[in-house]
This record gives C-alpha cells, structure tokens and sequence, in this order.
C-alpha cells in the first residue's frame, strides 16, 4: 500500500528537489544539451564513475491525451514499444506487413459486427471471430517472440522497463557503456519503425494488469476510479491510466499506429543519458541515430480546464477491505507560482517521525497507522489535488481521522508553522536533492523531467531557490484558499459487516 | 573485468557470424560494433577485525558530500521464540523510536531531520540492523547518536505500545492484498507453517512482548563479535580508522550467537484454495523447497534460472505472458539463499475464468523442459546477460561494500563476486540440462490458488483433490484490543 503511494511522490520528488555544493556551475560543465532539426532534445549528462550509463526517454502524452473510447491507449502503446520493429522482431516482415493488415481487416469487421446497437448477427459474429483469430495465428508464424528485449538483456541490460502515467509515458534501462551506439540504434528505431503486432495478445496482458493494480485493488478500486472520477468532471484526469475494460476490449492496433502518430513525434520526446559517455564523442552518435525521426508539429494540448469545485464530493465505498480515507483538493498545476509553497505543505504534513501527521494522527492521538498528504494526484502537468490520505488503527474510524486531518488543516490556516520546521524543510530539500544525484538513472530521469517541464534542465537545481523563498505566510495563504470543504472531495471504505464466510473473517 | 567483457565480446563476434535466412536488414543491429569496456577496477573497502571481534568495512566515495553507515547483527525473527512471534519486528522499530538513554527517539527525531540526517534500525528474518545517512559535516554528531543506539538503546515504553498498534493493524488489514496472502500462504507451505521464516505473528503473540524482551534481546545479540559494520562516503579512512578504533575498543566480547535447528516441513503436494471473493484474478504459486547457495549447483540454477523464469525473454513470460496472453505478471525459478533452504516457485495471476489453464500453462512449462529441453541459444542468451550485466553489481562504491559484507555475514568467501562470474562462464549446456529434473518436481509441488472459485473456468477439483486453507485472522486476547481509549 504504502508503495502505491509513493510512487507519484516519488516522480514529484523528481521535480521538488535541489541543490548545494553539486551545484548548478558543476553540472553546467557535465550536462550538454541539444535540440535536433527534428524538434528531438538530446541531454548527456557525464558521470563516468564506472562503465555504465542510463537513459531515460520522456514521453510528453499520457492518458490525459486520450479521445473518449480509448482510454488506455497511451499505456497500451508502450506496452507495444517493446515488441519491435520492421527489422527485429520479425523472419520476414514484408509477409508479416500483409498478415498484420488481415488481422486489422478481420478485427475491424469482427468490432463493427460486436457493436452493433440492432440488427447484430450472432452466427456471423462468431465467423467473424474466427476469422479474425486466425488471421491472428497466421501473422504469429512471422514473429521472433520478445526478441528487442532479448536483445537488451543479452547485452547486459539493467532495469529494462518503462512507464505511463496520466501526464506522460517514459522508457529506461541501463548498459555497460560500450553498448552506447547499440542502445542508440534500438531506441530511434523502435519510434521510427514500430510493429503493432501482437497487439490483442498483448491488450489481453493489459487486461491482467488492470485486474492485478485496480480491480482486485480495494485501494485501487476506490481511488484510481470512484474517488477521481468524482474529483474531475471536466478534465481527462477523471479517467484511469490503465483504461477501462471496455475500452481495453475494444481499441485496435490502428487506434494505438494512430496514437503513436500523432504522439510520438521528436518535439514532444526528450532523450537523457547519465553516465560514463563523453558529449563529444556521444552527441554526434545519438544525433546520427535520433535524427532520422521525421519532423512533424507538437500535438495540440489538453483544452479542457476542471472548472472551479463549488460542492463538496464524498465517495463511499462499502468493501470487503479494512477501512481507508482519502481527501483531496484541486490545487493548480506545476507552473503556478505556489507550486514550491504546496511542496512545502507536504513536507511539513508528511515527512518522516517529525511530520505533523505522523505526530498528531500516529503518535499521539493512536488512530491512525499512516498518514500523509502530498501533490501530484493524479499528475502535476494539469491542474490535480493535493490528497490526503490515512489509514486507521484497529477500532478506530475513518471519521475520527477526517476529525485528525481537519485539527491539522487548520493548524496550517490559522498559525505560523515554526522556524525550525520551516528550515528542516528547506536542508532537507538540499539534501535531497543532492542525494539523488549519485545515480544515473535518478540523473537521466530528473534531467529529462526537468527539460520537458520548464524547457530547462537547470530548473532541478532552481528549484531549491523556489523552496527557500517559501515564507509562513504563504503557507498560511495557501493553505486558506486551497483547503476548504467546498474544494474537497473524500473517498472512504469502510468495511461490509462480516458475513458468515470463514474468509472474510477476521481483523479485531 | 576485462576478461569477462573480452568474453562476452567473442560471443557477440561469433553471433554476427551465423549466416541468416532471414532479409538481409533484419540483421542491421549486429553490425553494430562494440567496442572494449573501459577498464574498470572497481575501490575494494578496507576490513578492520578489531580484537574484540568487531569487523569494519571501510569503503571510500567522494562523489557526494555524504557518509553512510550499517551494522549487521547476528540473529534475527527465525530465532525467537515461537510464542513471541514478532519481537524482532516490534525490537526493530522500538529500538531507534525508543530513543537513547539520553534521549528520546523524538527528541533525536527532531535533532536528526533538521540535519536532513537518518539513524535507522529494523528486524529481519536472520539479522537486525541498524543505519545512519548524514552530511559530512555532521558526522561526529551522528555517529555518536548511532553508537548511543548501539550502546544504550533505551527501548521506552510509550513506543513498545505504538509499535503493538502497528503490528495489530497490520495483522488486521493482512487479507486485503491477495498478493500478500499469496506469498504469505506460499511459504507456509514451503516450508511449514510453524517454521520460522514462514509463521505469521498474531494478536496474542504481539501482546506478550514486554519491554524488558527487547532489552533481552538487545543484551543477548548486540556485541562487538557479533556486529558486522561498514561505512561507506567522504570520508579518509585512515583517520576514521584511528576514531573507530578509539570508540568501540572498551566494548567487551559478548557470548556468540547460536540459531536453533530450524524444522522444514513442506506440506504434501496437491491444490490448496484460499478463497477470496472480492477479486477477479486468481493468484497461483506452485511451490516446493529450493536449495542453500553453496550448493556446487547453484551457478548452473542461476543460468537456468535467467533462461526459464528471469527476463522478459525468457520462457515463462515469452509463452504465458506475450504468447498466450494469460498473465500480466508470471514468473519463478529454483530459490537459493544464503544459509538455508531456498523457496522454489513459480507464480502468477490470471482472470478468474483462465485459472485451471494458467495452472495448466505452467505445467506445460515444467514438462517442456523434459520434452524440449533449454536450447544452445537459451543458455548462452542467459549466460550473456548474466555475464553483462554483471558490471551492475560494482558500478558503485556502496555496492560493492554491500556485496562484501554479504559474503562476510554468511560466510562466504570473499571473492564469492568474482568466483560467481567464472562459475557462470563454466556452466555447460549438460550442466543447465540436469537441473530442472533434479530441482524442478511436477509430482512435488504444493499449487496454491489464492481467488475466488465461483467464477473459475473449471473446478479445481478436475485437477485433483483440493485442501481448503483457513486465513481467518485468530481473535486478539482480550487485553490486546489495542490501546486504551484515548
């Protein structure tokens, strides 16, 4: 559980972190920046402790970018990133290309059949299901199963996996540095040249993974759907990354070549290395290999804004799970000037033994065994929350910990927080900062967020300045417009009485 | 190092030279050329034995302006005693929350944050630890705090109760993850129920845990010759040397630990069902006792292992997962550790309504191997990228401190790190063709199915008789119920 929520605060720490003695002039003189003809950004930073480096490749479109219908795709698509390409992958793609085509042909066919509102065939359905099904299996004969990541892991690959969330897909893995031109190679080609095959075996692993993470998930269940499906009317945030069922069970291989189309193109992708490469020397190979994506215009953006909250939202979940609590409330998106106001916020709340949360809720009222807020719920890229979540302790409830968030809410809005907490965020966002540059992938993902986010890597280290000037009252200003119950929407579970089932039996 | 690369590099070489049916360009990225890796002879720490019988590690890194340090002890959960089961647990959070004699755990809370510094400690299965992370600047305040810990941990009373009401929430909210109950009930029946690294703690094992049980502990396990630290950062280890020596010489020689014999009792093979209504993909594992790394077979394992369950190209995810399209998540391999029987399993999760296929899918798997054996190209696939990415386990300072002081811990040679690269390249295909029949058993495995059989493709019971497992949580004694209203 506790993973689950680390993850965004963990991307977020990506963005909140800063600097001291590894300074901005240290990384001026390692970091080489470059933006191709192509629209492509290229970041080395140079860090040759040992005979290795990481990439990260961002991505900037996620499940925010989604048409109505076809929720998932965006993760879907990078699942079909590893599947390879016109050249690896394949015995013979030229038959390959035709199989492929048949089996869009006979889905489309088999789609429209399915979907039909009246009129809808059955025994044709069937035929055509068939049809489509062995169109399938033909066009396997051609495939060398899972040969781009065989080829990654034979040459030492490390970590070998990638990401989507509602803001943005990323790719990463790390190699001996001699695989330089060869990691150079696999990455442009698998945009320049991806293969939508295997694509409904594939959709069906998807599937799985929406099983494993949501719906066998009560805390998924609750807040990946029920809870921002409540907090977002208007904006595509309402929508789970991972799609929903019926959309999964419907999109095609065309859908994810056309996502990829308008998507994928170089100036909406920035490429980071981190490790033992030399600019010089690096540069002009990855210019050579990523220069060849053809150019084409940045896609529009997102238009929809979530209009102001005026009532509050409270979803309640009865559930076979022991009880939970969430709140959450919409605060603007990583541009605004209080952004590094709101990472104040959820340090304070948040972080470790001293925390406010942990103090009030875990140590000294007992109620709760973990609690935290933070932002970035569901991304940071549009406007999302600032979420609250805890967890109570045998025999108490979910609303004795609304009592415990709301004491500590107004603490915020009603008193300075004290010096000493006020610097203990700011050395520990140094610290922090500093800590996560000792590893490269850690580097190549900051770097390539940073890039993306403000079209400036050196905002990684900015950031500190930002965090510095955070004043008491601003935090008490935020605080008062950002946390009140007109803006807030709650998510509970609380658990179904039990029932006679020795396996839901249990707890106290 | 170099050997090893210059290895693999003949291996890649020979690979560009296999003519191909295939077009032409489907070969473009073996003509690729790799060069050399750039010598790399990765910082040895220093080991100190103090006469006292304390060993330290000392390794040098002055990338960043940070010193990081961890003690390992001897002597862990396994060793508790069965009505006390999760002391180690409760002794691993009290210990750094309980503060000092000096200091309370909150008092230095406070003092360490401000310094955005860490002192840690935590209880595990075989040892407990304790860490420190700081800036350089402030070590002499932060090792001193840390050797407080060591030294006179104060274990207060208020904490024991708060780490009770952790560990009581914890049991209750332990069937709400299926994944969880999955790995839990897993190892039961690996290993036994009652076998210490398998049982589970409970309300009435909780509550009988006293204060005076973690100073116990603490007593019996916290000595000079029982302690294992390294300390990793920007530091010059000569002086730290002369500081380390200085502050732990008047520590006096404890009694040494020993660890009871442990009983392994696999349950007998066949279907075992927990039911869980609230899911719609089954969670299966199919388990049985693996083998004590030292085994002389362990490096051939390891290849077979990478070759059949490890990567994302290997067999079980390139048939169940991308083939077929059952699983999300599926995987396993013969389990190795260090002093005691690994756990052998192979697992996944499946629709509800692919369950008794999933099971059968892994069944084919385990057959496969007996009728389309590991090929040439699979194992030297997975000797390749073990071998290549074998640099990934010394590309930092702190890696290879933590490496060593493995070996260290468990009694392993040394140089396991190095013997474990040339035992690899060793391994033949003969070798790699023995181990799924002598460690891999169809007719042995305990199937654990952990959903919901109502919506099941096909009863389980077509497979083969069924022993339903219990997880009911047991009722906490009455003067458990948490603490008192507040």
């Amino acid at each position: 559980m506790r993973s689950r929520f680390l993850h965004p605060a963990a991307i977020l720490s990506l963005l909140i972190t800063a600097a001291a003695a590894q300074d901005l002039a240290s990384f001026e003189k390692r970091v080489t920046v470059k933006t191709l003809a192509n629209g492509l950004t290229i970041l080395i930073c140079e860090r040759p402790e040992a005979p290795v480096f990481s990439f990260f490749t961002h991505v900037d479109v996620g499940a925010a970018q989604e048409d109505t219908g076809k929720s998932g795709l965006a993760h879907m698509f990078e699942h079909m990133a590893f599947k390879g390409t016109d050249k690896i992958g394949t015995t013979d793609y030229a038959a390959e290309k035709l199989a492929l085509e048949k089996v869009e042909a006979g889905y489309a066919a088999y789609n429209t059949e399915r979907t039909k509102r009246v009129g809808r065939d059955e025994q044709k359905l069937k035929q055509l299901e068939s049809a489509w099904k062995d169109a399938i299996k033909d066009a396997q004969q051609y495939v060398k199963v899972n040969e781009f990541a065989q080829i990654i892991e034979n040459n030492g690959g490390e970590g070998l996996n990638a990401s989507t969330n509602s803001d943005e897909t990323n790719y990463h893995y790390s190699l001996p540095s001699n695989r330089l031109e060869l990691w150079a190679y696999l990455e442009s080609e698998r945009f320049l040249h991806p293969v939508m095959r295997e694509f409904y075996t594939e959709r069906n692993v998807v599937m799985e993974e929406r099983r494993l993470r949501t719906d066998s998930n009560p805390i998924g269940r609750l807040l990946f759907e029920q809870f921002i499906g409540a907090a977002f009317l208007a904006h595509p945030y309402h929508r789970p990354v991972v799609g929903w069922m019926s959309d999964l069970q419907s999109f095609s291989a065309t859908d994810a070549q056309r996502f990829f189309d308008r998507y994928y193109v170089p100036a909406n992708m920035i490429v980071a290395i981190s490790g033992d490469v030399k600019a010089s020397e690096a540069m002009p190979l990855l210019e050579k290999y990523f220069g060849r994506l053809p150019a084409k215009p940045k896609p529009e953006d997102v238009s929809s804004v979530e209009p102001p909250q005026n009532a509050e939202r409270r979803v309640l979940m009865h559930d076979q799970a022991q009880p939970f609590y969430a709140e959450g409330y919409h605060r603007p998106d990583y541009r605004n000037p209080d952004d590094a106001t709101y990472d104040v916020i959820g340090d304070i709340l948040s972080s470790g033994r001293t925390s406010r949360l942990y103090r009030s809720l875990v140590r000294d009222k007992g109620i709760a065994a973990q609690a935290a807020g933070f932002s970035g719920f569901p991304g940071t890229k549009y406007p999302g929350m600032f979420l609250f979540f805890a967890v109570p302790t045998p025999k108490h409830t979910t609303s004795e910990l609304a009592e415990g968030i709301g004491a500590e809410i107004k603490r915020l809005k009603d008193e300075d927080v004290s010096d000493e907490e006020l610097q203990t965020v700011k050395t520990r966002a140094k610290a922090d900062l500093l800590r996560s540059l000792g590893e490269n992938e850690g580097l190549a993902a900051a770097l390539a967020i940073n890039q993306a986010r403000y079209g400036d890597w050196r905002e990684l280290f900015r950031q500190i300045q930002k965090i510095d000037a955070v004043t008491k009252a601003d935090i008490r200003r935020v605080a008062n417009q950002t946390f009140v119950p007109s803006n807030r929407t709650v998510g509970i579970i609380e658990t179904t009485p039990r029932a006679a089932s020795p396996a839901q039996k249990g707890g106290e | 190092m170099r050997r090893l690369f210059f290895s693999a590099l003949l291996v890649i070489a020979s690979l560009a030279c296999i003519p191909h049916s295939a077009v032409a360009q489907s070969s473009e990225w073996k003509q690729i050329p790799i060069p050399s890796l750039h010598k790399f002879q990765p910082a040895q720490p220093k080991r100190i034995a103090l006469p006292n019988g304390m060993v330290i590690f000392l390794q040098e890194d002055h990338e960043l302006p940070f010193i990081e340090g961890t003690a390992l002890i001897r002597g862990g959960s396994r060793d508790e005693v069965a009505g006390k089961a999760g002391l180690v647990e409760l002794y691993g959070d009290v210990w750094r929350t309980g503060g000092t004699k000096g200091k309370t755990g909150d008092a230095l809370d406070d003092f360490l944050e401000a310094r955005a510094a860490k002192v840690e400690t935590n209880g595990d299965l075989d040892l407990t630890s304790i860490s420190f992370s700081c800036l350089k600047g402030d070590l002499n305040e932060v090792f001193s705090i840390f050797t407080d810990f060591l030294r006179q941990p104060e274990f207060r009373a208020e904490k024991l109760d708060l780490a009770k009401d952790q560990a009581y929430t914890a049991i209750s909210r332990r069937n709400d993850s299926v994944q969880a109950i999955a790995a839990r009930e897993a190892r039961k029946l690996a290993y036994g129920a009652k076998n210490p690294y398998a049982r589970d703690y409970e309300y009435a094992t909780i509550a009988t845990v006293t204060r005076q049980d973690l100073l116990d502990w603490h007593t019996a396990h916290v000595h000079p010759n029982n302690v294992l630290l390294g300390i990793t950062g920007d530091f010059d280890a000569a002086a730290i040397e002369t500081k380390l020596r200085e502050t732990f010489a008047g520590w006096a020689k404890g009694p040494a630990i020993k660890t009871p014999a442990i009983e392994f009792q696999p349950a007998k093979p066949g279907y075992y069902l927990v039911e869980k209504k609230d899911v719609n993909q089954t969670n299966i594992r199919m388990v049985e006792p693996g083998i004590r790394r030292d085994n002389p077979d362990f490096f051939a394992i390891e290849v077979f292992n990478e070759a059949f369950g490890g990567g994302f190209s290997a067999r079980l995810i390139s048939n169940v997962r991308t083939r077929k399209g059952l699983a999300y998540s599926v995987g396993g391999g013969i389990g190795s550790s260090f002093d005691h029987t690994g756990l052998t399993r192979l697992s996944m999760g499946t629709k509800s309504q692919s369950t008794v296929e999933a099971i059968n899918a892994l069944y084919a798997e385990i057959d496969g191997l007996a009728g389309n054996p590991l090929t040439d190209d699979e194992i030297r696939n997975a000797k390749d990228s073990i071998l290549n990415s074998f640099i990934f386990n010394l590309d930092s300072p702190d890696k290879v401190l933590r490496e060593r002081m493995t070996y260290e811990f468990y009694g392993y040679p040394t140089d396991f790190l190095d013997k474990y690269r040339s035992g690899i390249e060793k391994v033949t295909a003969a070798d790699v063709a023995r181990i799924p029949g002598k460690y891999l058993h169809k007719d042995k495995l305990a199937v654990l199915v952990v959903g919901n059989p109502a919506e099941f493709d096909k009863a389980l019971t077509t497979l083969g008789p069924v022993t339903a497992v219990d997880i009911t949580i047991p009722e906490p004694p009455q003067e458990a119920e948490g603490r008192p209203a507040q």
